[in-house]
């Protein structure tokens, strides 16, 4: 009876029941990760009704404002950031001390190694970037919100369950010891029968449907949905990028939704896709996991060169150099990434002529990457540079970002990967793109933008010294691992017992604590800003003397964006009406808003995907059958209701919009020598430099 | 040739080469560092002249907000990252076919087959009728083909000073070929993350004359312990080569495993057992509940299995 209602969960699942059964240091750490869940929900809830926020969490819960919905991606990937960062600190520290045995045991830092990966690429690139792109997609074409603002819902409700099954393993059970990529037959039944598999298919099969939706609705709405004038070559080049990015989704993502469910299948109901034995073979999963994991990469770094872009032009006060170039490199990029898969595992055994092909379709990479980086320069070249914080990102990705592409270079040759593969090297060089490309790119983004959807700057000070944190921290934890790597050690390696390696391992975990205090930093900018908010708010809604039209409209921006849909009839347009003095001019007729009413819609999606996910990983089948069963009957039930909007009136629109253009008119602005000043309340002024 | 130093260190890694492809695989690594310093150097110089000469504070160069193009920087900007990729696609090219592990080295290359298990190598020398666990003995000079495979999970064999790596599947075979070009000591290691023990799954590399090597394959020839279905049953227990002695029951005995070759189909034997039997947690390697007793190898298949 017990079975059949809890599976093979039992008592001694819970993490929490180890540590007294079993105390030392690596159960205490795992516990105290574990208990940070009940304490942390706990928290949560005293918090919710102390300050009775219950009601405006489910207006965000149920709403469909994707300025919204992309919140809550980047607050989920910001808790998941923490546990990705911390356990990136504890395994470098481990290896710097782990001469002939570290602190930590074999096992947990196998776990560690699987959840930091999954973690940071599922969990914590892809939800910023989508955050991002939620946020800001729409504001640049024009848009009152995105093509299907249910299925955006639904969309953040499978990346929640996703989240919801990789933290409860910190509770009860464990998670695969199989690294990000998990590779059968390792994480196949027979040689790992426990629930840690399990926990990994499910968490990025079932997130990894979400984001395929996500790329169908970016795709749609960037086709559909831009405003009158907004033609292709006019789109701003984050929203270009946001383009190529869900293309990559829609194309991407089902592959690593098949190898997914066919090692399911092997492990549940003992078919042979990819088993040693009866005919299967795991060279099928590697194929298709990096069928998916390529394009994956540029998913992740197409988003953050759109925002350098952006970056580039804004605070050079200057048009983008090469926007068609820039165009070109991006569809470039996006294609030949489905064209280099075969470059993750060189050493399996194919022909040189196989490898020769793909390592030379690798380095047909590097010729749009190096085109974007020669753009971005000239893009700063004749302008007036100011060093605000995306700035900084942006000289710390050029400088870092060109490290990177150097190994990236290097691992393309099949050669040289035969004696890098699997070493540290590996590891130097995609932490070295990741972290300078893609979360400079992030980071350069909340700040920029977060004034925008939020009507207040982020502290400056701050904000600084958390980018050269991340810069100095990357340098001294990253850079050694090249070096490490050349001298042999391998990724995935809890001890070693080469002592000539200790002096690079400690600079390196040094460096990652700078990580972590730079991570601290972003929620310290974060919380002093909020404390500030009142002397940083920018209610015109133009810190930067921005180009492109997210910045024409009020900070905070209003539920539907934009009063009038704007016409538009060149790519920077907000510059071109500033310059006319046309920017602010009153408008004569407004009409009634329809937006879409909020709806629990996403929210139920969630709740019976956890319990589905659950329920399958402890064969709780009756749960996992109920949830199911829950999840068809739901869509079929939405399909039917009838949509219901909600109108704004044209009154009150006008109200709202017209008290803005007003006091714009009215107020002087500031130059952008008060740019990060209280002065700046988010109205540019004609600038005596830049427009002598 | 300058004899090497009797003593010298364990050579760890490509770095300090000790054959043919790992001293030609340095030589690339920094042909193509110099050959992408053409497309790097220009970014990492311009970065902060350009920031200095265009800061708003203190400008120096002329301001042009609309310049947006110009046809020479547009040639330049495609053409250097062209040229540099075609100039290294070719050397990709040829070093790929040139440094192919599947390559053969020299004529009839020393054949020695090797099955990766949690987390040891055994290496089986077909002609000298002999088995070693966790040590490799190698003429100098003599061109060498490994031909692996494993019976767990996959693993990856690197003997980073000479050769690259190479990936060991199960029920499939893949090829390193090698030559080591003068005596000295060597690391060998599996590269691919297979469970806990797998960082210690490494091995020695002993590069010989040819006299020692007859004397070495010699005194394993007269060893009293034999691979035959039932030792290779134990060495498939997951744990390091010395922790396999015990079961062995030769516990006292110091240095690597050495084995005669009990049944020479032993490599075919392994391969085959995915081919005809459907696996079970007992009789799979590298399961948590593989049971040596209940693991039995199939007899050799008849006909040569396709090599892959």
């Amino acid at each position: 009876m017990l079975e059949a209602l809890f599976g093979r969960l039992t008592w001694d699942s819970i993490i929490l029941v180890q540590e007294f059964e079993d105390p030392n240091l690596n159960t205490f750490i795992t516990a105290g990760a574990a208990a940070m869940m009940p304490v942390g929900g706990a928290l949560v809830v005293a918090l919710l009704f102390w300050m009775k926020w219950w009601k405006p969490l489910f207006d965000w819960l149920t709403s469909v404002d994707h300025k919204k919905i992309g919140t809550m991606y980047i607050i989920f990937a910001v808790i998941m950031f923490f546990r990705g960062v911390v356990e990136g600190v504890l395994m470098r520290v481990n290896q710097a001390v782990a001469l002939d045995g570290g602190f930590l045991s074999s096992d947990h830092f196998n776990q560690l190694f699987t959840t930091h990966g999954t973690n940071m690429i599922f969990f914590v690139a892809m939800p910023f970037l989508i955050g991002l792109i939620n946020i800001v997609v729409p504001l640049q074409i024009g848009a009152r919100d995105v093509a299907f603002p249910k299925l955006n819902q639904i969309s953040l409700g499978l990346t929640a369950v996703g989240g919801f099954l990789i933290m409860i393993s910190l509770l009860v059970g464990e998670f695969s010891t199989g690294g990000w990529t998990g590779y059968p037959s390792f994480t196949g039944r027979l040689i790992n029968p426990g629930v840690g598999p399990d926990y990994y298919i499910l968490s990025i099969g079932i997130s990894g449907i979400g984001s395929t939706l996500t790329g169908v609705n970016f795709a749609v709405t960037i086709y559909k949905m831009r405003t009158a004038g907004m033609s292709f070559m006019r789109m701003p080049l984050f929203t270009w990028t946001a383009l190529c990015t869900s293309i990559l989704l829609i194309f991407a993502m089902p592959p690593l939704t098949a190898c997914c469910l066919m090692l399911g299948l092997d492990r549940y109901l003992g078919f042979h896709f990819f088993t040693n034995d009866m005919g299967g073979n795991l060279m099928n999963f590697i194929n298709l996991f990096w069928m998916f994991g390529h394009p994956e990469v540029y998913i992740l770094i197409l988003p953050a060169f759109g925002v350098m872009s952006e970056i580039a032009a804004t605070f050079s006060g200057k048009r983008l150099y090469g926007y068609t170039g820039l165009v070109a490199a991006t569809m470039c990029i996006a294609v030949i990434s489905f064209m280099v898969w075969l470059h993750h595992f060189f050493t399996m055994g194919q022909s040189a002529t196989v490898n020769a092909a793909f390592g030379i379709a690798t380095l047909l990479v590097a010729i749009p990457t190096g085109v974007k980086i020669y753009d971005w320069l000239a893009t700063l070249w004749g302008g007036r540079i100011r060093f605000t914080t995306p700035m900084l990102y942006l000289c710390g990705f050029f400088v870092l970002f060109a490290i990177g592409g150097l190994s990236g270079v290097i691992l393309a040759n099949p050669t040289l990967d035969y004696q890098l593969h699997n070493s540290l090297f590996l590891v130097a060089h995609f932490h070295n793109v990741i972290i300078p490309g893609v979360l400079f790119g992030v980071l350069a983004g909340i700040y920029f933008w977060f004034p925008k959807i939020y009507g207040f700057r982020l502290l400056d000070g701050y904000s600084r010294i958390t980018a050269f944190l991340w810069a100095f921290g990357f340098i001294l934890a990253f850079l050694p691992l090249y070096q490490v790597g050349m001298m042999g050690l391998t990724r995935r390696t809890v001890n070693y017992d080469d002592p000539a390696l200790v002096p690079w391992l400690v600079v390196s975990a040094t460096g990652a604590l700078f990580l972590g205090l730079a991570f601290l930093f972003v929620l310290l900018t974060l919380w002093r800003s909020v404390v500030n908010r009142k002397k940083l708010a920018v209610p015109f809604g133009d810190p930067w003397d921005g180009r492109t039209l997210e910045w024409w409209t009020p900070a905070p921006t209003p539920e539907w964006n934009f009063a009038v849909l704007p016409k538009v009839d060149g790519r920077d347009p907000f510059t071109e009406a500033k310059a006319k003095g046309t920017a602010y001019q009153p408008i004569e007729k407004y009409e009634d808003i329809e937006m879409p009413a909020n709806t629990y819609y996403g929210l139920i999606i969630a709740a019976l995907g956890s319990g589905l996910g659950f329920g399958l990983v402890w064969y709780m089948w009756w749960l996992a059958i109920i949830c199911f069963l829950g999840c068809i009957v739901t869509v079929i039930t939405y399909a039917f209701l009838p949509e219901r909007k909600k109108i704004i009136p044209a009154a009150e629109v006008r109200e709202i919009d017209e008290a803005w253009r007003r006091a714009a008119r009215e107020a002087r602005g500031v130059t952008r020598d008060d740019e990060c000043n209280e002065a700046n309340q988010g109205l540019a002024r004609p600038d005596l430099i830049t427009n002598p | 040739m300058i004899d090497p130093p009797l003593t010298q260190a364990i050579a760890e890694s490509f770095l300090q080469p000790m054959g043919p492809v790992a001293t030609e695989q340095l030589r690339h690594l920094k042909l193509v560092t110099l050959l992408t310093m053409i497309a790097v150097v220009p970014v990492l110089v311009a970065t902060p002249c350009i920031l200095w000469s265009y800061r708003r504070s203190k400008p120096k160069g002329k301001y042009r907000p609309n310049w947006e193009s110009n046809p020479v920087l547009e040639l330049l900007m495609w053409g250097v990252p062209i040229l540099v990729v075609t100039l290294m696609g070719v050397g990709l090219w040829n070093t790929t076919f040139r440094l192919d592990p599947y390559k053969e080295l020299g004529k009839d290359p020393l054949q020695i087959h090797v099955i990766g298990l949690d987390w040891k190598w055994i290496f089986i020398y077909p002609d000298e009728g002999v088995a070693l666990v966790d040590e490799l003995v190698v003429p100098e000079g003599r061109a060498v083909e490994l031909t692996l495979t494993t019976d767990t999970v996959m693993q990856s064999l690197r003997i980073s000073a000479i050769v690259g790596q190479i990936y060991a599947m199960p029920a499939m075979t893949t090829k390193l070929n090698f030559i080591a070009a003068r005596q000295g000591e060597a690391t060998g290691m599996n590269t691919q993350f297979s469970g806990n023990g797998f960082w210690k799954q490494k091995f020695q590399v002993f590069s010989v004359s040819q006299q020692e090597y007859e004397a070495r394959m010699k005194k394993a020839q007269s060893s009293d312990l034999a691979l035959t279905a039932d030792t290779y049953a134990i060495l498939a227990v997951q744990g390091t080569a010395e922790e396999a002695k015990k079961p062995l029951a030769i516990e006292n005995r110091k240095g690597p495993i050495e084995m005669v070759l009990g049944d020479s189909k032993i490599f075919q034997r392994v391969l085959a057992r995915y081919m005809v039997e459907d696996m079970t947690p007992e009789s799979q390697p590298g399961s948590p509940s593989y049971d040596p007793a209940k693991s039995p190898l199939p007899a050799a298949p008849e006909k040569p299995m396709m090599e892959m």
